[in-house]
This record gives structure tokens, sequence and C-alpha cells, in this order.
């Protein structure tokens, strides 16, 4: 029963992130990331944080010519919906050791950054 | 020497006895005179978060730079540019005063000429183009030192972004009212 109430609450949880990606506003999310993560960063220079535009299927510390940390530069973690969601939800939990440390709380918000970051990736 | 600074009783002193801090540096970081100087796990992470916040006003100090060197401002704007300079530099000192007081090392600035390419300077034409950049730099900086209020260990320091935040703010209000922006319509339109 216990096992059965995990699986639906596990299931509950995949439905909404997934209702979340499928109502998925880039273009609010290229308002949200010119506000949010224009301070530190842009599309096409390195800035305080790495150039964005390709981030999305990208592995992290993979922009060129971007000093990354020791900790994001070893990572093997790769940005797509679901590691990018947990990242701006609180990026020390994804790489422990990483600089960035900028949290995005609204889950619509992230999926819509996001949404904004694929695109801008041709993905 | 110690590299522990007493803010107290030798007006922050560097170690190296080179700088001292102007009276709104010394007044950011009062009440952060207990701060743990160790190397803890999280006390790193927050010298991690203040070299970030460090690059930021770095940047930004070199924007209102290339902004008031680029002969596109007028007076009293220019003065204004000037003066909002002034306050990162006291951002900057007081950033790389505490992330030594932590232990680490302060990251280096990059050159104006290597801000100037990172943020497209050469498309500046005209005043209120510089004044959109540095509008759009100082939102960006507001949300982000909101943005990682919850990611210190040190409640101090979590206050202390806070206030940084509220500064850039008010940079970002100024420059929207030089700009002749309609305010914005809903409260709360900074960081969430």
């Amino acid at each position: 029963m216990r096992r059965l109430a995990l699986a639906l609450a596990a299931s509950l949880v995949l439905a909404a992130a997934s209702d979340r990606a499928a109502a998925a506003d880039a273009q609010r999310g290229q308002e949200l990331y010119e506000s949010r993560c224009g301070g530190c960063h842009s599309l096409d220079a390195n800035r305080v944080g790495p150039a964005h535009r390709g981030v999305y299927g990208r592995k992290a510390g993979s922009a060129p010519n971007f000093a990354y940390s020791t900790a994001v530069k070893n990572s093997t973690v790769v940005w797509e919906d679901r590691t990018l969601d947990a990242w701006l939800t609180n990026p020390q939990a994804v790489i422990p050791g990483q600089r960035m440390n900028f949290r995005v709380a609204l889950p619509e918000d992230r999926t819509d950054i996001i949404a904004y970051l694929r695109q801008q990736s041709g993905k | 020497m110690s590299q522990v600074i007493d803010l107290r009783r030798r007006g922050l002193l560097r170690a190296s006895g080179v700088t001292v801090l102007s009276a709104s540096a010394v007044a950011l970081l009062a009440g952060c005179e207990k701060m743990a100087v160790a190397q803890s796990g999280n006390t790193a992470n927050d010298v991690g978060i203040l070299n970030t916040a460090l690059a930021l006003e770095n940047e930004a100090i070199s924007a209102y730079q290339i902004g008031a060197q680029s002969g596109l401002l007028q007076k009293p704007v220019l003065d204004v540019a000037v003066l909002f300079q002034t306050h990162l530099k006291e951002h900057r000192d007081a950033l790389i005063a505490t992330i030594r007081k932590l232990g680490g090392t302060p990251v280096a600035a990059k050159s104006d000429a290597e801000v100037a390419q990172a943020l497209n300077a050469a498309a500046l034409k005209n005043q209120a183009d510089v004044l959109r950049l540095a509008q759009r730099l100082e939102k960006g900086a507001a949300n982000a030192y909101i943005g990682v209020i919850p990611s210190f260990g040190d409640r101090a320091l979590a206050q202390v972004s806070a206030r940084l935040a509220a500064d850039e703010v008010m940079h970002w209000t100024v420059l929207s009212q030089a700009l002749k922006d309609p305010l914005p319509a809903k409260a709360l339109s900074f960081g969430a």
C-alpha cells in the first residue's frame, strides 16, 4: 500500500513537471532571463557567468573560454529540462562547489527560462 | 601578521595596511564582525557567492567607466553615473574586505576593454543607450543579490546581500526615471 502511494505521488510529480514543460512560455522566459539572469549572463558573451547560447544539451563546464570552477569543470551533468530545473532550484545541490548559487524559486519561472534557453540553443 | 581584521578597533585596515575602506563600506559590514574565519564548507560557499558578487560589481564599475568616457553622457546625468560608480566601488571594497576576512582570495577584475566587448559597448550611440545598459545591469544585479540570499550559510551575509540589492534598485529607479520609463504596475517586480 505504501509502495502504491509512493508510486502515485511520484507519477503526480512527474505529471505536474510534464504539464509545466508543455505549458512553457519561451517569450516569458526571455523576459525572466533578461531580468534575473542578465546581471551575470549573456547569450553570446562570457561575463560573470558563461555564455548561454547552446547551453541546452551541452555538458556542464564546456562553454568555450570560460574559467569554470573545478567542480563544474569536472561535472558530468548534461543540461536538459530535468538538470536545469534542479540547477535553478539549488545549484549547490546539483554540483557542490559551484560558484553560481543563484536560485529561481518558482517552478513556472524555471520552466519558462529553460524553454527560452532551449529555444536559443536550437533544440 | 594576522589576516583577521578587527573592524571596530582598526577601521577595516587591511593586513597589508594599504587600503582603508570608506565609511559606508564599514557600515555595510557592521554586524559581520563575528563571522567565522575558518574555511568550513558553508564559509567556502559563502566566499564563492561573494566572489561572484565581486565579479558582478567589477563589471558594472567598468560599464560606468565606459559610459562616462564615451562622451555620450551630458551633465547632470554624467554626475549621477559617476556617483553610482562610486557606490559600486564601495560595494567592491566591502566585498573584497569580507572575502579576505573569510580567508578567501578576491577575484581579479577584467579590463575595461574586455568588459566593453562582452557588453557590446560599441553599439552605444547616445545617452539613452548608455542609460539603458546601466539600467539593465542594475536590475540584473539587484535580482542576482536577491537570488543568492537563500544560499548564504551566514545570515548576516544574507542581510548584506539584501542591502546591496537595495542600492542597485535605487540606481535602477533613478535610471528608469531618467529614461522616462513607467513605474512598475505591480508590486514585487524584483526577485521572487
